[in-house]
Order: C-alpha cells, then structure tokens, then sequence
C-alpha cells in the first residue's frame, strides 16, 4: 500500500477533507498511465450478412496519468465516455486501441485470467447500488466473495474477521452482514458495494458515479468515507461523475471530458478558478449554485443544442458545434481553423492542459 | 428572475388571432392579489392501501400559490412530492385515498369525475412531466400532439389555426425549424429537444398554473440551463403560476419565490426563498442545505451528512418523524409531531427547537455533528434505535461550536472505531 505523501496531519484540521491539492507526489512513476485508450462500438449494417458500416466511437484518443493516492476526477455529461473509460482501465470492456499500463504492466489485450490477478490491485465501485449487489447473497457473502475467490484467508474465522472489518470501515453495523441487500437503504448499498471493493487492499478504484443515484443527505455521507478512506488508506481513485460540484469536492486534479476525449485537465483549483476551454466554462457557468442571491445576480453561459453523435463527430474541433466562441466570437479565419484543425491536449498558456485553439482562462464561478 | 412583477405578455399579444383567452381564464397579470389564491391545496391527505398497511404517502400538505408566482416544493425521493401534484391534477390510480381540498381559483378539484377534470388539466392547470422519453406519444408526431392539446380545449379551432399555433409555440421554446420540426416523431428528437416539447404543450392553452414535476432531472446540466430559460419563457409568455418540484436546491435558488421543504409526506418548512436559504429554521432544512457539495464553497470543506434514513411512511410512529435523524432531538420531540408555527413573517416550521436552529445562524456545521456509520436499517427496523449515534451526546447543540465540532472523524484513525 503507498504511503500518503503528506503526513503529520493536524487533528484539529479533521474537517479538512484531505490534503491540498498539490499534496499528491507527482514526481514518481504514475500507478496508472492511460495513452491514446480508443474504444470503438462497431455499427453493423442490416441484412444477412452483418458489415460493420461504422463505429461509435466512445472513447477516442484519451491520455491520463493517476499517481499512487491521488484522486482525478473525470467529469463530463452523458454519452461522452467516461463510464466506457472506466470499464476500459478495468478490461470490463476490452480497449479497441491505446494502451492502459497500471504499474508498468500492458492491461490491453490480456485475458480474463491474466486480467484477474490484477484486479486485486484495480477495483470498481458502480453507480447504482441496487443493480451491482446480487440479492440473493446475504452481505456477508458479498463482501466476502472477492476474498474467496483470491483465496486470501486461510480458514473461517479468519474470513468472518476480515469482513467484520470492512463492514465497520465504511460505516455499517456488523452485526448485519446476515441480511440481504433489500434490507439496506441505498446509501447503505452503496457502502456494501465500496467494502466489497475494498476488500482486496486495491491501491486504484474506479468510482463510477458512485452518489449520482443517492439522495444529497445520504450523498454527503458517502463522499466522507470516500475522502476519509482515501487519507487512511492511501487509495487512488478514478472519480467518474457527471456533477462538477461533486467532483470539485473530493478531487485532487479534474480531467473534463467531452465526445470520447479529455478536452482539458488541471489541478482542481486551477481548473476552477482558471478554466481555459469554453466547453468547461459553459459546464461549471450551467451548474445553479443553492443561494439564491448569488444565483441569480450570476452571469450565466448558455450553450446550445445537444452532444453530437459519437458516431460522426464534428470536423476539426468536436466542440465547435456547440461553441458559444466559435458561434459569438471568433472570425472567419479562426473559424476556419476550428473547422478543419483537430486540437490536441496541450498547455496553450493557461498553466494547464486543454485542447481549445483559442483558449483563454476565464473567471466562471 | 422572479416572476411577479415580470414582463407577462397579455395573452393575445403572441397567439395567432383564432386563440383568445378563453373563459374560465380570470386575469393572470402581474397583480399580485394575495386575497385569492389560485390554487388552494388544505389538508391534502393521500393513503394507499397495501397488505402490509396503509401507506400514507401524503399527510396534510397545506399550500396556497398565488398568481404569478413560483413555488418550489422542495424533498428526497420519498418525501410525497410528486405525489401531491398527482393528487392536484387527479391523476392518481382509483386505489388511492385522496382526502382535503384543493380548489382551484375557488372550485373544488377533488372527487371531481375525469371528465370534468379533463377542462381543467391542460388548460387550468397544466402538468410537465419528469421524464421527457416517456412523456411524449412515440407513434404520434410532435406537431399533432400540440394540436391535439389545443383542440380539446378549443372545439372551434381550425385544424389550419392550430397547427400555425403549434409552430409558434415550438419556436417559442427554441425549437429551431420549427415548420418542419412539427412533422417529426418524438424518437427523432434529442432528450432536451423532447422536454421543450412538452414544455409548449404545457402552455399550449395558457393555463394559470403549470406543475412541473423534476422538469429537469433526467437532462445533462448544460440542457438542464436551456430547459430552465425555456421554462422562465413559458412562464412569462401565459402569465402562469408554477409549482416545481424538485430535489436540487440550486434550480430552485435560481427560479422560486416561495418554497415548501417536504419530509415524510408533510411540509416541514415554508417560507420565501431567502427564508429558506439564509434562516433556515426546521433542522432537516438547515441539514439539506449543508449536505450539499456546493461550487461557490470553499473546497475542501466537510460535508454534513443527515444520519440515517427517512422514516417508511407505512404505520408511522407518534411524534416528529425527522427526530430519528435529528441532532436537536429531545423527548418531547416523540410525544407528538409538531405544528408548523410561524417563526417570521410569512415563515413556517414544524419544529419545537426552532431558536436552537436559528441561534447556529445557518451553519450546519453548528448543529449537525458528524458519524461515520451508516448503520440503521430500512423497514422494520427503522424506528428501534438501530444505531444509538455516539454524537448524540457529544454535540453540543448550540452555536458554542461555530465550525469547529470536532467529531469522532477528526482524526484519520478515529473513523473506523467510533460506533457503538
């Protein structure tokens, strides 16, 4: 297990969610290391014979580094990838291209067997807490699973130990682990489901929208354990959300995604303070802040129309169809070059990583 | 952004000529007469019987809307709002008990038969639907469906003045091709796309009050921004009331101007919205409020989970249901639950312990001590004292503590021991 790499930690700072965002030591080798990852669903054609005449392509091109207990959050809205990413580091999905290292090791292209050993360092916390618990199984023999099938403990008692444990980590009572997931609450499921992930002392967990089917009061108490695990335990996580708030809450660096490609990446403050990319201007500009006051005193961006397809993106830039500086503010030269130049992930003199030909940091929030 | 007072078109001055008013229409302008409400819900009470007991989804909700108005009711999943709205409009299954009154513009709503109530939906009162997928006939094209809605209404259109109405009212709600947009089906047309259609055939007939129920729930939060401008639109083109229900205090932030927090099946607070927000005074509002990840807070910051989980509303014990959860619980919380007593000018709450909430001046943190544990169970369990939380003697209760209530989690170690 990696150590934090901020320790000494004031006890009286306990409602500190976790260490400033430069806490994390970046310096290292990163646990994981994401190039060009491609995850391309074939469309067939009708008839007898079933030719492919096109793909969706989910997730196109995406580059991203986690270090050992860093937190990156990858936000985005529906149908831009980030669950199809998270499946892809997990091999759930098998990658259609790019590669996928965690620890140095190749993930893309191994078997289900070879695939396997490997999940006791990888594990996934899904969205929806009443579908990823068998209920069938009592708790006890949900959390204990993992541990079986890795064949970790050695005898009965040891297992019943181990599982009291876990059931107590993330803030159930013990005594309960006879009872089935029905007799849970959602919070509660999802609190079953985070100890099964944890079972197997993962060193990365993928979140994937892991409070998004939780109501705010239960929501709250989950995104504790989450950033209290991660300082005892020293996790990292990929944290997949559609919520920007949520994201900004529990992340040390944000990774902002849209059609299949992260279109840009800084550490949290950063990100929020300075946004480059209109896209993630336009996201945080959307989300209502709960004050009344401020809300409504806010100037507001308002992007038009939906995601494009994922199947036949936009030429050059794929957010220009919806770009409010592309539609309001650029002339017809740049346009030209948002039309027909495909921007790459770079640092464009914001201090940070986007993929805007004109980008410019702009105060949102 | 609030919307009495606002510019509301008179109804004619958008509708093509063959639309006027129309008669139960009684002056829906900026007026703001507090004398007569147009929607009137007392004592609405909703019971659906079940083998195991009688669920009492709804128990006394109490709420007038006044014209031009918009109220946002406000809960979790569970609470009874969408609920209420059902029981409003008279769309709950037969099974259902529905008691109290809900009078509109002084007529009474309840136990009126579907026919009579089919004058009133759509044209008094009119319903926006959360899911925008499944709100829509998918072998109907849109713009039949906006007729459809306007003819009922008014025999003596022409099918030729509807459909020119209905590609005005598309293009209201921002439906760009809006000639041709009429000739499409639902399933040609994107989540977002599909709600700004249900959203003109709720103004189609401009009603006095439009309910929305999570108008906006099922939409990314980019379209989420294009809905709510639509809706803010709608609202000032018919001059409508609205009642929104919701469970995302930011929408409501943005667009209410009264606001009724729900839990359990009752209105545990109302008040105007800044009432609400800034001096909140039920503990289950001022909870609500600091369990949220908010943008504009510093990040980092804690956030304040409600322990627990709310009561089932089958066979419900005595006292206040919020007191299982509630850091402010005392005995006599139990002994039986609590009006809603006026604590400021046009301001309710359903607490005894309201200047306990009110001495933390709207800082969470004050009052709601934190556990790690999550142990009560759902069903029966519910009401035994499943998890004895061991802040419960350890908060302080007051605003001694400003921001600094060290509780169990303090320290990192400390999170996996401290229960019970």
């Amino acid at each position: 297990m990696s150590a934090p790499t901020t320790t000494g930690r004031d006890p009286g700072a306990g409602r500190e969610t976790h260490r400033a965002a430069g806490g994390v030591d970046r310096t290292g080798e990163p646990i994981l290391s994401v190039r060009g990852l491609e995850k391309h669903f074939p469309i067939k054609g009708g008839g007898l014979i079933k030719r492919t005449v096109g793909a969706v392509r989910a997730v196109d091109g995406l580059d991203l580094d986690i270090h050992p207990g860093e937190v990156v959050g990858l936000v985005g809205e529906s149908g831009c990838g980030k669950s199809t990413t998270g499946r892809a580091i997990l091999n759930l999905q098998p990658a259609t291209g790019g590669s996928v290292k965690f620890q140095g090791k190749e993930l893309v292209g191994l078997n289900r067997s070879q695939m396997r050993s490997l999940r006791r360092d990888i594990q996934i916390v899904f969205q929806d807490p009443y579908a990823s618990l068998n209920p069938r199984l009592p708790v006890f023999d949900i959390v204990a699973e993992p541990l079986v099938i890795h064949g970790l403990t050695k005898d009965a008692k040891e297992l019943r130990e181990r599982v009291r444990t876990l059931v107590e980590t993330v803030g159930l009572n013990p005594e309960h682990t006879n009872r089935y997931p029905a007799e849970f609450s959602g919070g509660q499921r999802q609190r079953i489901g985070i100890a099964r992930a944890l079972a197997l002392q993962p060193k990365l967990l993928v979140l994937d929208e892991p409070v998004s089917a939780l109501d705010v009061s239960i929501q709250a108490g989950v995104m504790n354990l989450l950033s209290d695990l991660r300082d005892e335990l020293g996790l990292a996580y990929l944290f997949i959300a559609h919520d920007l708030s949520v994201v900004r809450h529990i992340s040390d660096r944000v990774a902002v995604m849209y059609l299949g490609r992260i279109i840009e990446i800084a550490d949290r403050d950063e990100l929020f303070e300075r946004p480059a990319h209109p896209y993630t201007q336009a996201l945080m500009s959307a989300i209502p802040l709960p004050d009344p006051r401020r809300e409504r005193a806010r100037q507001r961006i308002i992007i038009s129309g939906d995601v494009p397809s994922p199947a036949n993106p936009p030429s050059g830039c794929r957010f220009r169809t919806r770009c409010q500086k592309f539609a309001h503010v650029l002339d017809d030269g740049r346009r030209e070059t948002c039309m027909t130049v495909d921007p790459v992930l770079e640092d464009r003199g914001a201090g940070h990583l986007n993929a805007c030909h004109f980008a410019e940091p702009l105060k949102v929030l | 952004m609030s919307s009495h007072g606002a510019t509301a078109v008179t109804p004619s001055s958008r509708s093509t000529g063959g639309l006027t008013a129309g008669g139960t229409r009684a002056t829906s302008l900026p007026g703001f007469d507090a004398s007569a409400p147009l929607l009137e819900v007392t004592d609405l009470d909703v019971r659906f019987p079940t083998e195991d007991g009688s669920v009492h989804a709804v128990r006394g909700v109490d709420y007038s809307l006044r014209s031009g108005e918009v109220l946002a009711i406000v809960g979790e999943s569970g609470s009874g709002k969408s609920v209420t709205s059902l029981a409003v409009m008279g769309l709950l299954p037969g099974s259902a008990r529905v008691t109290g009154s809900v009078r509109y513009r002084g007529q009474e709503l309840l136990g009126q038969r579907d026919r009579a109530m089919s004058g009133v939906r759509g044209k008094g009162v009119s319903m926006i639907f959360q899911d925008p997928m499944t709100s829509l006939d998918p072998v109907y094209k849109i713009g039949y469906q906006i007729e459809e809605t306007l003819r009922q209404h008014d025999r003596s259109l022409s099918k030729k003045a509807a459909g020119a109405r209905a590609v005005e009212l598309l293009e209201l709600v921002g439906i760009p091709n809006a000639a041709d947009r009429v000739r499409s089906y639902p399933h040609e047309f994107s989540g977002g796309m599909r709600q700004r259609v249900v959203i003109a055939i709720a103004m189609a007939n401009q009603p006095d009050v439009i309910i929305a129920d999570e108008p906006t729930t099922a939409l990314d939060v980019t379209v989420q921004a294009q809905i709510l401008e639509v809706l803010q639109t709608a609202l000032q083109e018919t001059g409508a009331a609205m009642v929104l229900i919701t469970h995302d205090l930011g929408v409501v932030a943005g667009i209410a101007d009264r606001v009724l927090v729900m839990y359990a099946g009752r209105p545990v607070e109302i008040g105007s919205v800044e009432d609400i927000y800034y001096e909140p005074r039920m503990p289950y509002t001022l909870g609500l409020l600091g369990s949220l990840p908010r943008l504009d807070a510093p990040p980092g910051q804690r956030l304040i989970p409600i322990t627990g989980s709310p009561p089932s509303v089958v066979n419900m014990p005595p006292g206040c249901p919020f007191a299982p959860r509630c850091p402010l619980h005392v005995a006599d919380c139990d002994v039986a639950e609590p009006e809603r007593l006026l604590v400021g000018p046009d301001h309710t709450a359903a607490c005894i312990r309201t200047e306990q909430v009110a001495a933390a001046g709207g800082d969470a943190h004050a009052v709601f001590a934190e556990t790690a544990s999550d142990a009560g169970l759902v069903g029966v369990d519910q009401t035994s004292p499943a998890a004895p939380e061991p802040e419960q003697s350890e908060h302080t209760g007051g605003p001694t503590g400003t921001g600094s209530v060290v509780s169990g989690v303090g320290s990192p170690t400390t999170s996996t021991g401290d229960r019970a």
